[in-house]
């Protein structure tokens, strides 16, 4: 090193990196690109196989023995069972127009995370073993066999992809990289490769009926203390009920609303509309402490995994015998109920087919699976002039809206987060086209992969989603980001702190109840938050940013 | 002087070359991409680094103002410290690619001893340029490791803390 000439060193500086196709470039797992592995005892609560202790950074994975079978067996199980599968395998003509399209090749720069390239790790393997092609020519038609180093490699990438189907928006024949890589995730779960950021919160989940899996007394003790602190911002006492039976309507939230912030300030907020609706139009709403959990993670996991955690749901349903369900601001619960739930678990005959008591309104795209979103639920009520608000109690934001990526695609809610923002907020502003709607790009942690050891991998991926929040920043001021999905509310706060630390975040039923005027209030002075409902620009930016309690911080 | 009037004079092409030899930093498919694609939310990585480098240039022509230098490269680095993809004297060494390209471009008029000087002045001036990068390729990694270790805390533990569900250990009993 030492000997080095001045030139050798600039030389060494030219870093052109191989020019080899993918298939010819090694897998390198890289520190802060991945989430630990499972930890064998949650693995173990599943019934799920092989749980171990492991490490990804090993050149030993432990495998079964006959790993390579089961995968194959595995394969061909699933090219059986589902349609979609086998036609992704074979139809994609890697014409190329979903390559730049994933956040995670964007942000990473890396091509083998090119959704093409995502879904070729897969399907290389399936050439091999299940197209007379690929048996025949190899490489030529673009097979290759299964070895550790490529099943190494299945499992880094299928754990860099969100399953947030922006890809699949571009792609002329509809195939969805998501489902493929849920496919792969699928395939790994046969050898016990999970990660513990999905296999923990799924097993809590099964076991205590939340991710965290916190005791039905500690939830009922956390929304309690919610109601002090509504009761201290805003005079009023709202008493929420638990496992009520025969109540109108049983509301299920993804946890992380009750037991992180900022998403229990939308906790909050649910808590005062329903208050609200209960005082002035007498509308039963109940919690359940056993059902405490409407994410789930089981969608990240298998099929059979899935449909376990979504039973939870309808059994509570029908045991405290409500009318129908309604959801929370949650992501990936709406894929799962939305694309699955009806060939998973249902049609759920004993609910009702849901009507808003209070507007009559049907809720005709909840018809089957009888359960409705509550951004299209408070639409409806705004709508229909049911909620008396004030929204220059919001005058100290100024908005933004990202679309969680399972709302907006897996289930095409585009417009009603968009009305109700509206209605509860004066000043809203939309990033450029092409980063929102149908075309989102994902927080960069959705999918199980929000993870703190993973940052490098959430901060780039989550890039194209910053960097046009940091657009509408600079350009209206923008201060605050709302989302109706709890992983986002969880991860956006760190992202928004590494790109754009002006910018906090927010669920929209908070924003909703900042601007109801609730029956017997006292005159609010501070928010949810404990914030001086004050202009932000009669502060001025210098002071509002700085101030200890701004919880962009 | 004559030196600068000559970078002046060929700022743009340089400036283009010094752009390709960043981007090529990345796997072929990825610089591809981040050559054609113009749009800036498509690319914000191609972006960051193609609209500060002329600004970086026209730094190493003038003043040096630390300020200035470390608001155009924050953008650039701050992409760079969370792709593992790239090597740390990768993500920062990307500064020395501009003595190359300003070698290979003024190839002719180097074998003029004066302005071969006036280089080795210049190419200081680019080291200096690198050793701020190191200064501001830290920050952005520290940056990642405050937010990767309040993560949790901020999240979980501050709605417990609030709730009164967490007990404090007294200041009196030893830790374990
Ligand atoms: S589903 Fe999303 S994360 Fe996965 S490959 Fe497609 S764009 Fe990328
Ligand atoms: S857009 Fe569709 S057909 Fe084209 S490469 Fe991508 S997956 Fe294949």
């Amino acid at each position: 090193m030492a000997d080095l000439k001045p030139e050798e060193l600039i030389a060494r500086t030219d870093f052109t990196p191989p020019r080899t196709g993918w298939m010819d470039t090694p897998t390198v797992i890289r520190e802060g690109m991945f989430c630990y592995a499972a930890k064998p005892k949650s693995v173990a609560t599943l019934g799920l196989p092989y749980p171990r202790e492991w490490n990804p950074l090993d050149d030993d994975w432990k495998l079964p023995e006959n790993w390579k079978e089961i995968i194959i067996e595995g394969m061909k199980d699933r090219l059986e069972r589902f349609r979609t599968f086998k036609i992704f395998m074979d139809i994609c003509v890697r014409c190329g127009a979903c390559a730049d399209k994933c956040h995670f090749f964007i942000g990473t720069g890396d091509p083998k995370n090119m959704p093409v390239v995502r879904a070729e790790l897969l399907r290389s393997v399936y050439r091999n073993e299940f197209t007379k092609a690929g048996k025949i020519l190899g490489k030529i038609a673009g097979a290759r066999e299964l070895t550790l180093d490529v099943l190494k490699e299945w499992w880094y990438y299928f754990f860099q992809c969100s399953e947030c189907r922006r890809c699949s928006v571009f792609c002329p024949y509809g195939i969805d990289t998501a489902e493929i890589t849920m496919m792969g995730r699928e395939l790994l779960n046969l050898l016990g490769l999970n990660i513990d950021w999905i296999a923990t919160p799924v097993a809590n989940c099964y076991m205590t009926g939340n991710h965290m899996g916190i005791q039905p007394q500690a939830f009922v003790d956390m929304l309690d203390f919610f109601a002090d602190e509504i009761e201290d911002t805003t005079g009023v006492r709202v008493h929420p009920t638990y496992n009520k039976k025969g109540a109108d309507i049983l509301f299920t939230t993804p946890s992380g609303d009750v037991f992180g912030d900022p998403g229990t300030y939308t906790a909050m907020g649910y808590m005062i509309l329903f208050h609200y609706l209960k005082v002035k139009y007498g509308l039963d709403v109940t919690w359940s402490t056993f059902n405490s959990e409407g994410g789930n993670f089981g969608l990240f996991t298998s099929n059979e995994v899935m449909k376990r955690l979504n039973i939870k749901m309808y059994a509570e349903a029908k045991r405290l015998g409500v009318k129908w369900i309604l959801g929370g601001e949650c992501g990936h619960m709406w894929r799962a109920i939305t694309q699955y739930m009806d060939t998973m678990n249902g049609p759920a005959d004993f609910l009702e087919e849901p009507v808003n008591p209070i507007t009559g309104t049907k809720f005709e795209n909840a018809k089957s699976t009888k359960m409705v979103h509550i951004v299209e639920f408070t639409a409806d009520l705004i709508k229909h002039n049911k909620l008396e608000l004030d929204p220059s109690r919001n005058d100290n934001l100024k908005v933004t809206f990202h679309d969680s990526c399972n709302p907006a695609r897996g289930m095409g809610m585009l417009d009603e987060p968009r009305y109700v923002i509206k209605k509860v907020c004066k000043h809203f502003y939309e990033m450029p086209r092409n980063c929102i709607r149908e075309q989102t790009f994902c927080c960069g942690s959705g999918s199980g992969l929000n993870a703190s050891e993973d940052m490098e991998l959430r901060l780039s991926g989550g890039l194209p989603r910053a960097n046009a929040v940091k657009y509408v920043q600079e350009k209206h001021g923008v201060n605050m980001l709302a989302c109706i999905c709890a992983i986002d509310r969880a991860v956006l706060p760190p992202l928004m702190g590494y790109w754009v630390p002006e910018v906090d975040v927010t669920g929209i039923h908070e924003l909703v109840t900042n601007a109801l005027i609730i029956p017997g209030e006292k005159e609010k002075t501070v928010n949810l938050r404990g914030e001086d409902i004050l202009n932000k620009d009669e502060v001025g930016p210098e002071e509002y940013y700085t101030r200890p309690d701004f919880s962009g911080r | 002087m004559r030196l600068n009037n000559l970078l002046e004079r060929n700022k743009d092409d340089i400036v283009k070359q010094w752009l390709f030899s960043v981007i090529d930093t990345y796997p072929a498919d990825t610089s591809k991409f981040m050559k054609m694609q113009k749009d800036p939310f498509a690319n914000p990585v191609g972006n960051s680094i193609s609209v500060n480098l002329g600004p970086l240039f026209d730094e190493l022509l003038n003043e040096m103002d630390y300020e200035s230098i470390t608001s155009y490269l924050y953008p650039i680095l701050r992409v760079r410290a969370v792709q593992p993809i790239l090597s740390t004297s990768q993500s920062t060494g990307f500064i020395f690619l501009l003595k190359k390209v300003i070698r290979e471009s003024l190839k002719k008029e180097l074998s003029d001893k004066d302005i071969l000087k006036e280089l080795l002045h210049f190419e200081s001036k680019i080291d200096e340029l690198t050793l701020i990068a190191f200064d501001v390729y830290l920050k952005c990694r520290e940056k990642v490791f405050e937010i990767k270790a309040n993560e949790e805390r901020n999240r979980t533990f501050r709605a417990f803390e609030r709730a009164g569900l967490l007990t404090e250990i007294p200041a009196d009993r030893p830790s374990l």
